[in-house]
C-alpha cells in the first residue's frame, strides 16, 4: 500500500491531533496540508462530497488551536455563500448569507472549511440513499451503504479525504455511520453545541458532533465545538472544558449492559455481537466491572421517535414553500405554487415523514400519537437516570448489522428504521453516546456506543479512549 | 389502517399533491410504521408528565434593543422572485377549486 503512495497521500495518513501537531513543530505547512486533502476530496470516488473548496485557502494566523487543518461539514450546516441544500432538491441554488456558528467557532479555531458531504436529505435516512444527489458508497465495500445520515463526512474521513468532519445526529445519525464505516463518531448532550444555522429535521432531538479517525481527534475537535451560543435558544454550553482524554485503565468503571438493547432476540447480527462481547472482555481486563442493565422503556423507543421526530419535521420543513429559497415551481394561486413546489422538490422519504408526522398532529391524532410519546420519552430519560445510579456508562452495539447491500433496505421503510434501534434511546434522552470501532465482521467493521448521564462528555472520552488503545482496530481497510 | 381518503386529508394539510401511486404506496407504507408505533399504546402512561425537551432551559430571553440584521438585498437574495423589495408571491385569489380555498390556505400558513 505504501509503495506508489506520493507525499501528499501521506500527509492525509495523519490523524488531525498529529496533523496540528506537526504544524505546531514547523514539519508541515498548513498550505500543503489543505492543497493534499483538497486534490484527495476533489478526486473523491465515493460521492462523499457535494462541494469542495477550489482555493487553497490563505492559511490561517500562526497559533490558532487547530493550526489549519482542514474540516469537512455535513451539507446541513449553513455555510456563507456556499451551497447548502441539505441532500435536498428543494435547496436548489442555496447560498445562505451567514454561517452556522459551530462551523464559525471552528473556522475562528483554525479549522478551514474543505468541502461539504453528502448526506440522506434533511438528514431523514440510515444508508445515505435518500440524498438527492445519489448514494455515498462505503469506502471498505463499494456495494454497500456507509449508513447515514452523515454519510458522506463518515465515508469521507474513513477513506481518508478528510482528516475529521462534523455530522449531526439526531437519531443515530453520526454514530451508525461511524460504525458501518470503521471510525469514531459522538453525539454531544443536547444543547452542548449550538445548532444556529443547521438546518433543522428535529429540533428537539437534532446535535452536531464529530466524525473523526481516533477518540483523541473527536475530544480535540468538540473542544471548539462547545459553547453557549444566545443566538440557539436551547443552547447551553458545556460546563468546564473537553479534555484530551489520556490513561489506559477502567478500574473501578462499572459498565451497565440493557438487555434490551443487547439481549438474545433484539435482532442484533451474530458478528456485530461477537465483537461486543469480546469488547465487553477487554474492559474487564482493562479493570471495568461488566453487569446486565434494564431499561425496560427502551424496546419502545424507536415508536417513540418515529411520531417526535417525523411531527417535528413537519413543523420545520414547512418552510419550504418557494417563496424565501431554493426551488420555485410557478402554478396557479399562491396555495398551488406552495404544493407543486414541495411535490416535486422533496424526495420519497422526506414526503414520508412530513405525512406521518402531520398525521400524527392531526385533530383526533394528537393524543394517541404525540401525546404518547412524549410521555414515553420520559419514561426512557428516567431508565437511564436509574441506570446511572447504579453504573458509568452504559454500552450497546451501536448497529445492529454491518454495513448492508446497496437497494437492500430501501423498499422496507421500517426494517431501515430498526438501524436506529440501539441509537435512538439516547437520543431521546438527551445524553453523550459515543461509537468507537471494535472489529470487523466478516471484513466489515462493526461499531460499540458508550453513553453516560448528560455533560459528563469527558468520561465518555475517557473510557472510549482506554477502550479504543485495547481494541487496537486497524483502520487501514477503509483508505483504499 | 392509513386508508386512502386519509392519505388524501393529510397530503392536502401538509400542501403535498400525491400521484396515485404514491398514494397507495403511502397508504401501505405508512399503516406498516403506525402498526409498530401503536405498541405504545399498550403501555401505562397515568400521570407521566410529557417531554417536550430534555435540557432544563427557561426562557432564553434578551434584551429589546435593536442590532444589525442581514442587509435587506442580503436576505431577498435567495429568492425566487422579488418585487419592490419584497418576496413575491402569486396571488392567493388565484387559488381554485373546491379542495382549496384561500381562507384555509391562510390559516395553515
Amino acid at each position: 500500500m505504501t509503495a506508489g503512495r506520493n507525499a501528499s497521500s501521506d500527509l492525509t495518513l495523519l490523524t488531525a491531533a498529529a496533523a496540528v501537531a506537526a504544524i505546531e513543530r514547523g514539519e508541515l505547512s498548513p498550505a500543503e496540508l489543505f492543497e493534499a486533502y483538497r486534490g484527495a476530496a476533489a478526486a473523491d470516488e465515493l460521492n462523499a462530497y457535494l462541494w469542495v473548496a477550489e482555493d487553497a485557502h490563505d492559511p490561517p494566523p500562526p497559533g490558532l488551536a487547530l493550526a489549519g487543518v482542514p474540516l469537512a461539514v455535513k451539507d446541513l450546516f449553513c455555510t456563507e455563500g456556499v451551497p447548502s441544500q441539505a441532500g435536498s432538491k428543494i435547496l436548489e441554488g442555496y447560498r445562505p448569507p451567514y454561517t452556522a456558528s459551530v462551523v464559525a467557532r471552528l473556522s475562528a479555531a483554525g479549522a478551514p472549511l474543505l468541502g461539504k458531504t453528502n448526506q440522506d436529505e434533511f438528514a431523514m435516512g440510515s444508508s445515505n440513499e435518500n440524498s438527492a444527489f445519489g448514494p455515498v458508497l462505503n469506502p471498505w465495500d463499494r456495494t454497500r451503504v456507509p449508513g447515514g445520515s452523515s454519510g458522506g463526512s463518515a465515508a469521507a474521513v474513513a477513506a481518508g479525504s478528510a482528516p475529521w468532519a462534523l455530522g449531526t445526529d439526531t437519531g443515530g445519525s453520526i454514530r451508525q455511520p461511524a460504525a458501518l464505516c470503521g471510525i469514531v463518531g459522538l453525539k454531544p448532550t443536547y444543547g452542548t453545541v449550538s445548532r444556529y444555522g443547521m438546518i433543522a429535521f428535529a429540533s428537539s432531538l437534532d446535535q452536531a458532533g464529530p466524525l473523526t479517525r481516533d477518540v483523541t481527534d473527536a475530544a480535540l475537535l468538540l473542544q471548539h465545538m462547545v459553547g453557549h451560543d444566545a443566538r440557539d435558544a436551547t443552547s447551553i454550553g458545556f460546563p468546564g472544558e473537553i479534555e484530551l482524554p489520556r490513561g489506559d485503565s477502567l478500574k473501578g468503571i462499572r459498565l451497565g449492559v440493557p438487555e434490551e438493547l443487547s439481549g438474545d432476540g433484539v435482532g442484533i447480527e451474530a458478528g456485530v455481537l461477537d465483537a461486543f462481547n469480546a469488547t465487553l472482555k477487554l474492559a474487564e481486563s482493562l479493570g471495568a466491572s461488566v453487569e446486565t442493565c434494564h431499561l425496560p422503556h427502551a424496546p419502545h423507543a424507536l415508536s417513540a421517535y418515529y411520531v417526535l421526530a417525523p411531527a417535528e419535521a413537519s413543523s420545520n420543513l414547512a418552510r419550504y414553500d418557494g417563496v424565501r429559497y431554493g426551488k420555485r415551481i410557478e402554478n396557479d394561486g399562491l396555495v398551488g405554487m406552495y404544493t407543486k413546489t414541495r411535490s416535486q422538490g422533496f424526495g420519497r422519504e422526506v414526503k414520508r415523514r412530513i405525512m406521518l408526522g402531520t398525521y400524527s398532529l392531526s385533530s383526533g391524532y394528537y393524543d394517541a400519537y404525540y401525546g404518547r410519546a412524549q410521555r414515553v420519552r420520559t419514561k426512557i430519560a428516567d431508565d437511564f437516570r436509574v441506570a446511572f445510579d447504579q453504573f458509568d456508562f452504559v454500552v450497546t452495539p451501536t448497529a445492529p448489522s454491518v454495513a448492508f447491500e446497496l437497494g437492500a433496505k430501501t423498499a422496507d421503510p421500517l426494517s431501515m428504521y430498526l438501524n436506529d434501534y440501539c441509537t435512538v434511546p439516547m437520543s431521546l434522552a438527551g445524553i453523550p453516546a459515543i461509537s468507537i470501532p471494535n472489529g470487523l465482521s466478516a471484513g466489515l467493521p462493526t461499531g460499540f456506543q458508550l453513553c453516560g448521564p448528560a455533560f459528563s462528555e469527558n468520561r465518555v472520552l475517557g473510557a472510549a479512549f482506554a477502550l479504543e488503545q485495547a481494541i487496537g482496530f486497524e483502520a487501514s481497510g477503509g483508505r483504499t | 389502517m392509513l386508508d386512502r381518503e386519509q392519505v388524501l386529508h393529510v397530503a392536502r394539510l401538509a400542501r403535498l399533491e400525491l400521484t396515485e401511486d404514491e398514494v397507495d404506496r403511502m397508504s401501505e407504507e405508512l399503516s406498516a410504521v403506525l402498526g409498530h408505533i401503536e405498541k405504545i399504546g399498550e403501555l401505562d402512561l397515568d400521570g407521566v408528565p410529557p417531554t417536550t425537551h430534555v435540557v432544563e432551559v427557561s426562557n432564553a430571553l434578551r434584551p429589546d434593543e435593536v442590532e444589525p440584521s442581514l442587509a435587506r438585498e442580503v436576505a431577498l437574495a435567495n429568492a425566487p422572485a422579488v418585487a419592490d423589495g419584497g418576496f413575491l408571491v402569486p396571488s392567493p385569489q388565484a387559488d381554485a377549486g373546491p379542495n382549496v380555498t384561500s381562507s384555509e390556505g391562510q390559516s395553515l400558513r
